[in-house]
């Protein structure tokens, strides 16, 4: 076992871990937040997609040992101070983008990633950019207009619901 | 997964000393490593990570071409001004790679080493006739460095370190998507240098990545997509899986290749 250290939504966390324990594991068995899901754990589903220093990564498909000193932001990190939801968050549930939820931390994470790059994405762009999140319910049309309305609110934008 | 120990060299003279041992195996971006690892398909002792060595990351222009580290990201090489203005076929390229979580970690070191026959940076490799430098020293001419499916010119713990690609006048890359894998079901690389003209093959072929020098020929003669016109692959030694017959990809590294001549402009 090995000693890793890392900050986790803001807070210095650190455990004890192999080599193969994958950054998931850590997350959601070393620390207990299991907002991170595992959908198929071959690298392709991206329900595990959380932040390593701000870029979006597979939680899945990364060593806890890899993220030592690393800044982390999971699913668990994306509400308000106040406990109410983050603008993304606020958009999938005004625009159902979720029906089961299974795959929505990674969706929010992903688009967390497309947004702080892209504040003006075209629907082609979130899309594209979703190339590595599966849904199995929604059929990503409502996704993707959560991801464009979340997109308008921070642009400062009045969005009207469906 | 089996158990091994986890090694993080800060440069690459510690991470040459880590890789002397026959069972330690480099990991960089583990977008192929780690799935690999998790089916037991590789049981090294010793993981040496790259991820920390500073030396085989980034871009730079040396003498008139784009070189670019082994560690460097996927997305690094999309976003990247310099491969843009020089290269735009290898930014492309380099954009269309899976998906952006898997642009975020793999690097282009880790693509060529695996040398999967679908994978996209071979073509480029190839296409461009690039230079790949090792951790040993050499300086291997990409036309000697790939040498079949998941074969390498690579010897045992030798790492690559960075990768020099000439610019060429026009180049354009195409692939066909593998929808379920994102990888190329097929895919053509074309580069138009100054008197000749190179094309590269991936995804197609059981012997990985291959030159098509008829192809090549017809295109340094004439490059329009015309000139492709009679000009044919056979399926023998294509890949045929439930993907794509043998056929369907000798076929369509032809549209490949026309698609990639018009897009080159
Ligand atoms: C969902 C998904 C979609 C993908 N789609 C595509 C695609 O469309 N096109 C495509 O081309 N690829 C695709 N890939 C593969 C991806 O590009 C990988 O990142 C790449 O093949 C391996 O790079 P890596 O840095 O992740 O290497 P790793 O997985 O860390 O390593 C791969 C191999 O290379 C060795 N290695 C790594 N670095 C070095 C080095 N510097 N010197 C010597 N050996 C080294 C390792 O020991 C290992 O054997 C996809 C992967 C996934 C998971
Ligand atoms: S669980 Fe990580 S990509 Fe599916
Ligand atoms: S809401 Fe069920 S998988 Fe996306």
């Amino acid at each position: 076992m090995t000693k890793v250290s890392m900050t986790v939504n803001g807070k210095a966390v650190s455990g004890d871990v192999e080599g193969r324990t994958l950054l998931v594991q850590f997350l959601r068995e070393g620390l207990g937040l299991t907002g991170t899901h595992v959908g198929c754990d071959t690298s392709q589903c991206g329900a595990c997609v959380v932040h390593v220093n701000g870029e979006s990564v597979k939680a899945c498909t990364i060593f806890a040992l890899g993220c030592e000193g690393a800044e982390v932001r999971t699913i668990e990190g994306m509400a308000n101070a106040d406990g109410s939801l983050g603008v993304i968050q606020a958009a999938f549930q005004e625009h159902h983008g979720l029906q089961c939820g299974f795959c929505t931390p990674g969706m929010v994470m992903s688009a967390a990633d497309l947004l702080s790059r892209n504040q003006n994405p075209t629907e082609r762009d979130v899309r594209e950019w979703l190339e590595g999140n599966i849904c199995r319910c929604t059929g990503y049309h409502n996704i993707v207009k959560s991801i464009m309305a979340a997109a308008a609110t921070l642009r400062g934008e009045q969005v009207a619901a469906e | 997964m089996y158990a091994f120990d986890y090694a993080r060299p800060a440069s690459l003279a510690e991470a040459i000393e880590a890789m002397k041992d026959e069972d330690a195996k480099a990991l960089a971006g583990g977008q192929t490593l780690i799935p690999t690892l998790k089916q037991r398909l590789a049981s090294p002792t010793t993981l040496v990570d790259l991820n920390g060595i500073a030396e085989i990351k980034g871009i730079c222009l040396k003498d008139g071409m784009v070189a670019i580290g082994a560690g460097t990201r996927h997305a690094e090489v999309a976003d990247s001004a310099d491969v843009q203005r020089l290269i735009p076929a290898l930014a492309h390229l380099a954009a269309h790679i899976g998906d952006p979580q898997v642009r975020n970690r793999g690097t282009l070191g880790g693509s060529l080493a695996n040398n999967d026959p679908s994978a996209c940076y071979p073509a480029a490799v190839l296409g461009l006739g690039a230079t790949v430098h090792t951790s040993a020293g050499r300086a291997i001419a990409a036309d000697d460095y790939f040498q079949g499916m998941f074969e390498t010119a690579l010897g045992e713990g030798e790492l690559i370190t960075s990768v020099d690609f000439p610019v060429p006048e026009k180049a354009a890359y195409m692939k066909f998507v593998q929808p379920a894998s994102r990888f190329a079901l097929t895919g053509v690389f074309v580069a138009k240098f100054l008197g000749a003209v190179r094309v590269a093959v991936t995804g197609a072929s059981e012997s990985g990545v291959f030159r098509w020098p008829e192809a090549e020929k017809a295109l340094s003669a004439n490059f329009s997509a015309g000139a492709l016109d009679g000009v044919a692959l056979g399926a023998d030694g294509m890949i045929g899986d439930l993907h794509g017959t043998p056929e369907y990809r000798a076929h369509l590294a032809g549209v490949m290749a026309r698609r990639a001549v018009t897009a080159a402009g």
